[in-house]
């Protein structure tokens, strides 16, 4: 076989598929796993998990040859599964005039290309949102968290104890403590920064010109703001509800995508055994219906508790 | 058996030859028995266009019994029709009901041309074949004894399920894709299988895959469509089977 | 002295083959791919043939009307081929073989050439298996066998229902490893439609490419025919739509002695005829009466209401049940040979007990209740349950009988939509084999030099009537196994001749004349379709040709057919152009040829003043309604020579019959 028979020939189309498909599962699980503490942890407890496991995710290494992997499956399952569509439309250039394919075959297996698509969509939007935010705009703001702290004073003249309340901002940084990061003077009633962020999250003393430590990113945050939810109560986007209703549709396309992949990909690979077929079909569809599910879940429990 | 007669609508694929455009016409066959087979209600039909000098219906048949994989037809959405596990020759009207319009059509793949009407080219299965689909074994009778190699009767049984394809092009005619990934895999089955076909196993599954593909079949989507309209009920196993045996000869091949 | 010289060599029988192939002149491997060999016809004797020969670095076409060589009707042979590897210990052996087989064709084969087929039928095992042919194994993983009619033990091997798909598919897969190879080169839908002769030798053909419409030449050094049988003269039979007799009847035209065309084989479990838009029939495979009983009412008022719907086999109580093959045939039951279960099968429905309701009342039951319930009761005591329930047993013996039969069960309730696990199966004989064929010596060779026919397309090895799994074995045998050595020995003398060119005026005659026959039906302003034609033959051949013949019905069916065949000329209408795929002109160009060929048949059955095998003359039996053989003075071979369009001018030649090795007896299977 020629050199360039791994790419070429139909069959090892169907392994890349099957390979970059069975990856992207497991990455969904991880991925999942990482999303619902949105919802099961809440307050600031939540808030910090989530932005920690979001930091751990992008700055661990094995982490991030994962991501890479991960970049580099979607991109060839969207590819090879485009090239096979259009070279599988090809193959047949007249089409039946009268044709009954429901009575043979499974919607989701006949639409794989479709649902893939729909999904790639999601998946630039997805990113778009949340993951440029975080990685290549640098727009996600430090995990800060705003306290009041109550000052007594006696005032020396009258005796008198004056409560004063200092709104304090303190960062969250990578050692896992809260820094004060700025305080409103209650003289001046300025605000007053303490220190420096260079390169998004590493903070510097203002004074000392030392960096201090590392903030985390408030992904946490931004997630709740773009699915309707904020502190305040008030909206945080006046397309929350598009933005819930588009992502849940899109694990319904999700499932319905996963409900022949899963199977179809260890098909492809040839793992095929009368013994172990019950168990694999099985799997996937529960698969494809547990876990598009609870994905869809967050936002709508989000948009929900605002 | 009680004989029963039909009135039916026939819509019919209709091609003068390869290079001609071909269109859908209508038809009207009246006393059908339903006792005939499908072939047999085209014959009658095209009696009947002889007889009012129109040119019958040109389409594939010959031991009408379900074994040579001549015949073929896509009718009513459907390779062989509505029932399962026969060929068209082998289809019954019974399968249908007075008045029912019903529609044939040709097989339809980029590898499989019509040649005219209901006839189309399979000689893209022969090629395939011809690339691998053998033992490389000489015809002079003095090989071994045929018992010198024991073969357990389950493989045996698997091997013969996988022969029993008759090369009809349902799968492909079914496939969304119309991919030959059964037709090849059965072949391929049935000789790794067998401790005889076991020794130019992965040059034989390199060879007949790069056939299929020139031949510009699509690729398996694992839809199993296949599977179920094989007359021969050849199962989806035999391609999962060709998957490891291509896998194994890819990674492994020089 | 006959001027028919079979060229069967010296010495004794068991060494005659071999002594002789030692002998056979060779052609060098540098020599053979000078040489051109065209094979028409892809069926097991074909297709090997083909490969063979190709394999060997001759330059092979090979040609087949389907489109593809998988499709030849060898494909649709179910239960099984003989050979004698007596690997069931139950006393075979070559020299069994031999004799069952001429014992089965009622002595009126050729010893020498059976011999050589019972000799080289282990070799077709071996080869099969080596081919990847999935035999059906037993659990210690060697071959398994069954019975087959006409025998008492078990030699047959097979591969459930589909014997002769998977032996076709492995000669298949041997011709496309040639063709693959660039040694065969195959052409598919093209139908030969003239032999050429030049100087008095086979060199080549005219073919008809199917889908182009284009005549075209091919020449070669020798022309081999495996081109089947003719059972389709009959219209109804188990061959194939499209087989036919062309190929054979125009080498016979060119002087090729056409032999036995009499001998037809009916196949006694058939699924009855059951509809006027009927267009061809379905064997159920003998291997069937290995479990199945047969049987009719015994009385006739029971036939006549089970005909009429009133009663259901069922309900026939033991007792009143005419198991006719066991009364008459103690011995060998209902695996008495084909021959003999059809005429008993036509013997009780001509006395009024037959159970199908049609026109004909033909119809007799297999039934395979007594097998689910033995076979049930032993998969449960083999599994150790030795109080099994009647619904146990049943189950269980439904489940045996479908690992065996399985696929034929599905067939049949397809068709009929009756399930034959619960209800008895119908069937009747039907026309399925021809025994008769182009005459050949032992090469194989015709009496035109340089013709070889093999296969069923030739008349050697079946007598006068063919046991079962027996034709799959003939056709691997002559294909893989002999031809190769007999061709070669007539190549040798070819190694100078140089191509043959195609435009000798041999060719050119042929070519117009094939091309006038087109054209004349082409416009031939007629009224009447091919088909009509076909089906009033075939009613003729089987009233009159059929199962039971007589001197009336034998001169009535020759001048019913002449005029037939004129009718035909003068009133069919075949449409479309010759410049196209046209299968109504296929038709046409093949039926004209049955036509004669039928004529030819009823000649044959008239001279033939005896019944023998598949030749069943009423005049011509015992009390019993036995066969009456006459060995005194019809112990020939009838090999006809065309003598024009008048059939009746058809000259008889004998090739007498010597028994050296068997001694001729009457057939008993008691």
């Amino acid at each position: 076989m020629s050199k360039s028979g791994i790419f070429t020939s139909s069959l090892a189309k169907k392994y890349w598929m099957a390979l970059t498909g069975l990856f992207l599962i497991t990455f969904l699980v991880g991925h999942l796993l990482g999303n619902l503490q949105l919802i099961t942890k809440t307050g600031e407890e939540g808030r910090r998990a989530f932005n920690e496991y979001a930091y751990f995710m992008g700055h661990n290494i094995f982490i991030k040859i994962l991501a890479y992997v991960t970049y580099f499956s979607i991109l060839a399952h969207a590819c090879i599964g485009l090239y096979l569509a259009v070279q599988n439309k090809k193959a047949r250039p007249q089409n039946y005039a009268y044709n009954r394919p429901g009575t043979n075959s499974g919607a989701a297996s006949r639409y794989m290309a479709i649902l893939g698509t729909i999904i790639l969509v999601f998946i630039c939007t997805h990113m778009a949102n949340f993951w440029y935010k975080q990685k290549v705009a640098e727009t996600v703001p430090l995990h800060v968290l705003h306290k009041e702290i109550t000052e007594e004073q006696q005032n020396p003249m009258t005796g008198q104890t004056i409560k004063q309340v200092i709104p304090i901002d303190y960062v969250l940084t990578t050692k896992g403590d809260y820094m004060p990061f700025a305080y409103v003077d209650p003289q001046s009633q300025q605000k007053m920064e303490l220190m420096d962020v260079k390169e998004g999250t590493h903070l510097y003393d203002k004074k000392a010109e030392l960096q201090v430590g590392e903030g985390y990113r408030d992904l946490h945050t931004v997630v709740m703001n773009f699915f309707g939810q904020s502190e305040q109560g008030q909206p945080t986007n006046e397309w929350a509800l598009v933005a819930v209703i588009l992502y849940v549709v899109s694990m319904f396309v999700l499932m319905f995508h996963l409900w022949h992949g899963f199977a179809s990909s260890f098909q492809s690979l040839g793992l095929n055994h009368k013994k172990y077929n019950g168990i694999i079909t099985f799997t996937g569809k529960a698969f494809a219906i547990v876990v598009p599910l609870l994905f869809a879940i967050i936002p709508v429990m989000i948009y929900l508790n605002r | 058996m009680a004989s029963k007669t039909i009135n039916i609508n026939l819509k019919i694929w209709r091609q003068k030859n390869v290079n001609s455009k071909g269109s859908m016409e209508t038809y009207k066959l009246d006393n059908v028995s339903t006792d005939s087979s499908f072939l047999e209600m085209l014959d009658q039909l095209n009696e009947q266009l002889v007889n009012s000098r129109q040119e019958p219906i040109a389409f594939d048949h010959d031991c009408r019994e379900g074994i040579c994989g001549m015949c073929s037809l896509y009718i009513n959405g459907e390779a062989h029709g509505p029932d399962r596990a026969v060929t068209t020759c082998q289809l019954h009207m019974r399968k249908f009901k007075d008045g029912e319009t019903i529609y044939v059509e040709p097989w339809r793949a980029k590898a499989f041309p019509v040649i005219k009407d209901l006839v189309v080219d399979r000689s893209a299965f022969d090629r395939i074949q011809q690339a691998g689909g053998f033992v490389s074994v000489n015809t002079s009778g003095r090989t071994m004894d045929a018992n010198a190699i024991p073969i357990g009767k389950a493989e045996a049984d698997k091997a013969f399920e996988a022969a029993t394809c008759i090369g009809c092009g349902a799968c492909v005619a079914s496939c969304k894709n119309a991919s030959a990934m059964l037709f090849v895999s059965a072949k391929v089955s049935q000789l790794a299988l067998l401790p005889q076909g076991q020794v130019e196993a992965q040059q034989r599954v390199l060879n007949m895959v790069k056939q299929m593909d020139e031949e510009g079949f699509g690729n398996c989507t694992n839809t199993g469509a296949c599977a179920v309209e094989c007359p021969k009920e050849i199962s989806l196993e035999n391609i999962a089977r060709m998957n490891r045996e291509y896998l194994k000869a890819m990674v492994a091949a020089d | 002295m006959s001027i028919l010289d079979s060229k069967i060599p010296e010495g004794h029988i068991s060494k005659k083959w071999t002594d002789y192939k030692d002998h056979l002149r060779l052609v060098a491997p540098n020599n053979r791919p000078k040489i051109d060999v065209i094979v028409v016809g892809t069926g097991l004797a074909g297709a090997a043939a083909a490969a063979s020969l190709g394999e060997m670095g001759y330059n092979v076409k090979a040609f087949c009307f389907q489109d593809s060589p998988r499709r030849a009707h060898s494909i649709a042979a179910q239960g099984g081929i003989n050979a004698a590897k007596n690997y069931q210990n139950d006393g075979d052996s070559i020299y069994r073989l031999f004799y069952d087989t001429i014992k089965g064709g009622d002595y009126r084969a050729r010893e020498a050439n059976v011999h050589r087929l019972a000799e080289v039928s282990g070799n077709i095992i071996d080869q099969c298996v080596a081919q990847g042919v999935p035999f059906a194994r037993e659990y210690g993983g060697l071959l398994d066998n069954r019975s087959f009619g006409g025998t008492q033990v078990q030699r047959t091997f097979y591969a459930a229902g589909q014997t002769g798909q998977q032996l076709l598919l492995g000669a298949y897969s041997a011709i496309s490893r040639q063709i693959g190879l660039g040694n065969v080169q195959m052409y598919n839908r093209h139908e030969m439609l003239d032999l050429v002769k030049v100087d008095g030798k086979a060199r080549g053909i005219i073919a008809r490419n199917l889908i182009t419409g284009e005549i075209e030449r091919h020449s070669a050094h020798a022309v081999i025919l495996c081109t089947g049988g003719y059972g389709n003269v009959y219209f109804l039979s188990t061959n194939a739509m499209g087989s036919n007799v062309t190929a054979a009847w125009k080498a016979h035209k060119r002087g090729a002695y056409f032999a036995n065309p009499c001998y037809v084989q009916i196949h006694p479990t058939c699924i009855p005829v059951h509809g006027t838009n009927q267009s061809k029939l379905t064997l159920m495979s003998e291997s069937l009466r290995n479990s199945g009983r047969i049987w009719v009412p015994k009385k006739k008022e029971d036939a006549q209401a089970i005909r009429e719907g009133k009663m259901k086999p069922t309900e026939i109580a033991e007792e009143d049940r005419d198991y006719y093959l066991e009364r008459r045939y103690p011995a060998f039951g209902n695996l008495v040979p084909r021959d003999v279960a059809s005429r008993a099968a036509k013997e009780r429905c001509d006395a009024g007990f037959g159970i199908e309701a049609n026109d004909t009342m033909e119809g007799v039951y297999l039934d395979f209740s007594a097998e689910i319930i033995s076979k049930g009761k032993q998969t449960a005591y083999t599994a150790g349950n030795h109080n099994p329930s009647q619904e146990e047993i049943l189950k269980l013996g439904k489940k045996w009988v479908e690992e065996k039969y399985g696929n034929l069960f599905q067939m049949y309730e397809k068709i009929t939509d009756e399930n034959p696990y619960e209800t008895p199966m119908k069937i009747y004989p039907a026309v399925h084999y021809t025994m008769g064929g182009v005459w050949v010596d032992y090469n194989l060779q015709s009496t035109v030099p340089g013709c070889f026919v093999a296969g069923e397309a030739n008349f050697s090895d079946h007598g006068a009537n063919r046991l079962g799994a027996s034709a799959l074995m003939q056709g691997l045998a002559d294909g893989y196994f002999v031809l190769p050595y007999t061709v070669s020995d007539y190549l040798a003398g070819d190694i100078r001749t140089g191509k043959i060119s195609t435009d000798l005026p041999e060719f050119e005659e042929a070519e117009n004349h094939v091309k006038d026959l087109i054209s004349k039906f082409l416009t031939n302003n007629g009224s009447k379709t091919v088909d009509h034609f076909h089906k009033r033959l075939g009613h003729i051949m089987w009233n009159k040709v059929g199962m039971g013949r007589n001197v009336q019905g034998l001169t009535e069916a020759i001048s019913e057919i002449a005029a037939l065949r004129e009718e035909f000329y003068k009133e069919v209408y075949v449409p479309g152009d010759a410049n196209e795929l046209n299968p109504e002109l296929e038709k046409a160009l093949r039926v004209a040829d049955f036509m004669e060929l039928g004529q030819l048949m009823a000649r044959d059955a008239l001279q033939r003043n005896e019944s023998c095998g598949g030749h069943f003359r009423e005049e011509y039996q015992d009390a019993e309604g036995e066969t009456l053989r006459d060995d005194e003075n019809f112990n020939f071979v009838g090999a006809w020579e065309y003598k024009g369009m008048d059939i009746n001018q058809s000259e008889l030649h004998k090739e007498v019959l010597n028994y050296e090795y068997i001694k001729i007896a009457a057939r008993n299977y008691k």
